[in-house]
């Protein structure tokens, strides 16, 4: 074919495809100009295009259309008739094109009819443009779908003809040519490329990545290699090309929607039943090919919702439901998998004619009919002739469909299934997985086989030993993991796939936690090994059915082994029985130890009399001494204290030490050092929920809260502490024959430096705060060297991932283990943090968890050592 | 001499006793089936996984398929790869027999005493010198019943 003719088949098919929904977009925001601007551009360069070419026919046809849509431009009211006229027209060019395609030349023929009826429409609009607006009424009542909003604006801007078109024109005419260079901007920075060369790109990088992951297998075996380098590196260059080559197949889904709105909006006409498409999750993405062989399957069952699902007006008032019927189009991202969902409010599926008929067609016997519920029965809609609809209709009802659209689906390596509320309505789930994914997945063994779970459901690993922090417990039967202060159900790999019962390990097991939706849980399995990026390949179609497998793939080492679908797992949790119990228990109990996670608040006055407070835990003793025995040198008293002089610290000084009488002190101490803190009076110990809501500059105190009603002062430890002992912090770290673990905090606000860095002080680290993650990064310029960094992670500017990334990529800090502070814990966020290297995660607020992840990462830099 | 179109060739294979053909074109190769990876909450007939050549391929143990007993273990098999709807097959046989030529107009129909067993996935028989080898009809022998169900 001539290659000028190939263009612009290829861009002209496109325009008309984009005029089409535009249209039909337009007809329902009549007055939003930038889309009738599009459209008349669109069709004014395909009329232009046809002259240039020679193709009278369609150039004629295109003019007609396009002198319509000037008027409307011009502020014509625009009726449902005149856009029908125009769609018919754009059919029209559509099968003109066809022909052309085909013949390599125009069809001979002629299109007056609708050259005629254009021209009338155009001449009947125009003539009523300068009008009065009484015509402009009469104009609206007669047609049957006219939009009301239009004549008060077009009147308006109609009346003063002579001022309005040109300042309309001009108004057009600057964002058009604005609007026109950005377009042809952005066309340049694009090619077209055929998609056999991307086909081959895309096998070319698989292989490339299978490779890849032979030789790590063979790299990993030998300790030190030459060859760990380099492969690193070529590692790392393949992901990058691989990330690449998938996103050129990869399109919004919206491509194979663009036509349904236009197919909605015809058969809502034909079917005289209104009808309203909702599309959501058009931007998600799948490959190309995939996005191709669904295009049809969707449209169909649109069409069968419109036709079979949603009911006439008058019986969906009658039932109480909105006149108007919804077809909601939902598409997502899940575990490797796009899922897409069509769904209606219609009259949902009749299951006593659906087993009747699957009886008549001896597809079941009456005997299994009967004990088969309805969800099951459901299914037979997909058999080939199936099809209960007492009447063929034009649109659907020949029963050709479900069965041709379940095989189309099967082909591509997916599923479909159908839900149904009798009333209410259907939907279908069409589960896709997204071809040749390249995953990062965990390899874990149970009974002796190797499984892969897809990092994307993995929280984190979790070891569980006799005397770890982690445990494993049996609530009324059904064990549970209790994590940091959380209590997750648990599952048994080996179990779960009958290949070996559970052993009662409550004592030692490895343990991937997992979160899919809101469900988070934890899977035991015997062994995990390492993380692979492995190349998803979909189950045999006669494997699919098994819901715990999403694919299959072939490691590094040339072994075939199951993928594990998250999703799968998380279903077969939610609905055992046990699990459920469990999970209710442990939600109980969860609500129980959030109360008792209450902190024990020691109330004291000293110095004045709002009440101040610290945290009981940080207080070894409560003492009341006899003034008499406190003695004084050099300003520094001391008192006797358990065959030891204990040095003793005023909380400020306003507190008079008492002459006689008693004392009350807080002794803290700590390995056999001790401190008092003088106090005026020791009032109360409560249990409260802390929260610091004000911060303090001044020393010694961390902030104030609300302490049973009433207004009390925090005080910070850290601040006493070296006040007796000078090297108190050293000393403390030192006992452990090592200097204090040094943190890098980093945090925008204020407000958390002052909050966090007196706990960590407390708690025995050496803390360096900084305000953002420049001045970080700056500190480690200048040699500053920290063993542990934590880090906010929503911060303005480079935020706590991307400095996470930098420490990374940065030889001299890569093995710093980064703990993350966020008040948001998505899953996207976790793995967003675990992408970039992120060691653990912590809520903001959660002290005690900080505490204890900081513990979890220090003992690891002790193993280290 | 007597044109191809009258012949078929015929792959012959054993599985417990019993002699089977499968058509040449039909075939993609015959191997060792090596590594197999089982399937778990898959019916028992699916033997496993296997990686041939970079390419997964689902094994069918014929003898479970065929309601026999399983082969004694540690013996070795051979598999015939078959494919179908683009999907890799391997059938475990007992022992791979020798190429045929047979005459297409030679395929009978099952003979009314043939084992139930054997009826539903063959595709017609031949007479051979006394012995019986039976056609096999790849879709049906895939067609494998119903699955065990995952929790």
């Amino acid at each position: 074919m001539d290659e000028l003719l190939r263009d612009f088949l290829t861009e002209t098919n496109e325009s008309i495809d984009v005029v089409d929904v535009e249209l039909v977009r337009f007809e329902q925001e009549p007055n939003n100009a930038q889309i009738l601007s599009r459209i008349f551009r669109l069709v004014h360069t395909i009329k232009g295009t046809c002259g240039f070419l020679n193709l009278p026919r369609l150039e004629a046809l295109t003019h007609a259309a396009e002198t319509l849509i000037g008027n409307f431009r011009d502020g014509a009211p625009v009726t449902g008739e005149s856009v029908s006229l125009i769609l018919a027209t754009i059919d029209r060019i559509k099968i003109l094109l066809d022909e052309l395609e085909r013949n390599q030349a125009e069809q001979a023929g002629d299109d007056r009819d609708l050259i005629d009826e254009l021209a009338q429409a155009a001449a009947q609009v125009s003539g009523a443009a300068p009008a009065a607006s009484p015509k402009l009424e009469g104009q609206k009542a007669a047609p049957k779908r006219a939009i009301p909003a239009e004549a008060p604006p077009a009147a308006a801007v109609t009346s003063a003809t002579n001022d309005s078109k040109p300042v309309r024109a001009k108004a057009d005419g600057a964002p058009r040519s604005s609007e026109e260079a950005a377009e042809s901007r952005v066309a340049q920075q694009s090619i077209r490329v055929h998609v056999d060369t991307l086909e081959q790109l895309m096998t070319m990088v698989s292989e490339l990545v299978l490779t890849r992951n032979q030789l790590l297998e063979i790299v990993r075996r030998h300790e030190d290699s030459e060859f760990k380098a380099p492969l690193q590196r070529l590692s790392n260059v393949t992901a990058e090309l691989q990330e690449g080559v998938m996103k050129t197949r990869m399109q919004p889904i919206g491509n194979a929607w663009q036509k349904l709105p236009r197919i909605v909006r015809d058969l809502s006409n034909e079917l005289g039943k209104p009808i309203e498409l909702e599309m959501h999750g058009a931007e998600t993405e799948l490959d190309r090919q995939v996005l191709d062989l669904i295009k049809d399957p969707l449209t169909h069952m649109v069409r069968n919702s419109a036709d079979h699902g949603i009911e006439e007006p008058g019986r969906r008032q009658a039932a109480g439901k909105p006149e108007k019927g919804t077809i909601r189009l939902s598409a997502w991202h899940e575990g490797g998998h796009i899922i897409i969902e069509i769904a209606d409010d219609g009259r949902g599926l009749d299951a006593q004619r659906i087993k009747a008929t699957a009886v008549t067609r001896g597809l079941a016997t009456e005997g299994e009919i009967e004990k088969m519920p309805d969800a099951q029965a459901f299914k037979f809609i997909f058999s080939p002739g199936f099809s209960t609809a007492s009447q063929v209709t034009n649109v659907s009802g020949r029963g050709v469909g479900l069965d041709v659209v379940r095989s189309n689906i099967d082909e591509i390596g997916g599923t479909i299934d159908v839900k149904s509320v009798p009333g209410r309505g259907t939907s279908f789930t069409i589960k896709i997985p997204l071809t040749l994914a390249i995953v990062s997945a965990l390899i874990v063994e149970a009974a002796g086989d190797r499984f892969a779970i897809p990092q994307l459901a993995v929280v984190e690993l979790v070891r569980v030993r006799a005397n770890s922090e982690h445990r494993i417990e049996r609530i009324k039967d059904a064990a549970v993991l209790r994590l940091r202060n959380k209590l997750l159900p648990l599952v048994t790999l080996k179990s779960m796939l009958k290949l070996a019962e559970a052993q009662d390990e409550t004592k030692s097991a490895f343990i991937v936690v997992m979160q899919v939706g809101n469900q988070t849980f934890g899977v035991v399995v015997d062994a995990v090994f390492h993380t692979e990026e492995i190349v998803v390949k979909p189950m045999c179609s006669r494997l699919r059915n098994i819901a715990l497998f999403g694919g299959n793939t072939i490691l590094g080492d040339g072994a075939v082994i199951m993928i594990v679908d998250p999703n799968g797992l998380a279903n077969a949790i939610g609905s055992s029985a046990a699990a459920q119990q469990a999970a209710e228990n442990a939600r109980e109990i969860e609500q129980r130890t959030e109360a008792a996670s209450m902190e024990s608040l020691l109330v004291f006055r000293a110095g004045s009399p709002q009440p101040k407070a610290v945290h009981l835990s940080l207080v070894t003793r409560l003492e009341e001494i006899d003034a008499k025995t406190i003695e004084g040198t050099d300003g520094r008293l001391m008192v006797q204290y358990r065959g030891q002089l204990m040095p003793l610290v005023l909380v400020n000084e306003d507190v008079r030490v008492k002459e006689k009488g008693v004392q009350p002190l807080l002794v803290f101490a700590d390995e056999g050092r001790a401190m008092g803190l003088i106090v005026d009076e020791i009032v109360d110990i409560v249990e409260e929920r802390l929260r610091i809501e004000l911060a303090s500059q001044r020393p010694g105190v961390l902030g104030s809260a609300i302490v049973k009603g009433q207004a009390t002062e925090v005080v910070d430890i850290a601040h006493y502490l070296p006040l007796a002992f000078e090297d108190w912090m050293a000393w403390a770290g030192g006992r452990m024959e090592r200097a204090p673990v040094r943190v890098l905090l980093i945090d925008d606000a204020p407000f958390f430096r002052n909050m966090l860095a007196p706990v960590l002080k407390a708690a025995g680290y050496a803390v360096t705060s900084a305000a953002s993650a420049k001045e970080a990064l700056a500190l480690f310029e200048d040699g500053e060297r920290f063993d542990i960094l934590v880090t906010d992670l929503d911060m303005p500017g480079m935020d706590g991932f991307d400095l996470t990334e930098a420490v990374r990529k940065n030889p001299r800090t890569a093995a710093m283990p980064v703990i993350g502070l966020s008040s948001l814990a998505s899953p996207e966020a976790i793995e967003r943090g675990r992408k970039v290297g992120l060691h653990d995660y912590v809520a903001k607020f959660d002290r005690q968890g900080l505490i204890a992840a900081l513990k979890e990462q220090t003992a690891d830099i002790d193993c280290a050592a | 001499m007597s044109t191809t179109d009258h012949a078929i060739e015929y792959v012959t294979a054993t599985i417990g006793g019993q002699l089977f053909g499968l058509p040449i074109s039909g075939v993609q190769d015959v191997f060792m089936p090596e590594r197999l990876t089982r399937v778990p909450l898959a019916a028992p007939e699916f033997a496993g996984m296997l990686n041939l050549r970079g390419r997964i391929v689902t094994a069918v143990d014929m003898r479970l398929r065929l309601g026999l007993a399983p082969a004694e273990a540690g013996k070795a098999r051979m598999a015939i790869g078959i494919e179908s709807k683009g999907e890799s097959y391997g059938l475990l046989i007992d022992a791979v027999g020798e190429v045929i030529r047979l005459p297409v107009a030679g395929l009978e129909n099952n003979p009314v005493n043939l084992d139930a067993r054997l009826a539903r996935v063959s595709a017609g028989v031949y007479r051979l010198d006394g012995n019986l080898l039976v056609v096999l009809d790849v879709d049906r022998v895939l067609d494998i019943g119903a699955h065990a169900e995952a929790a």
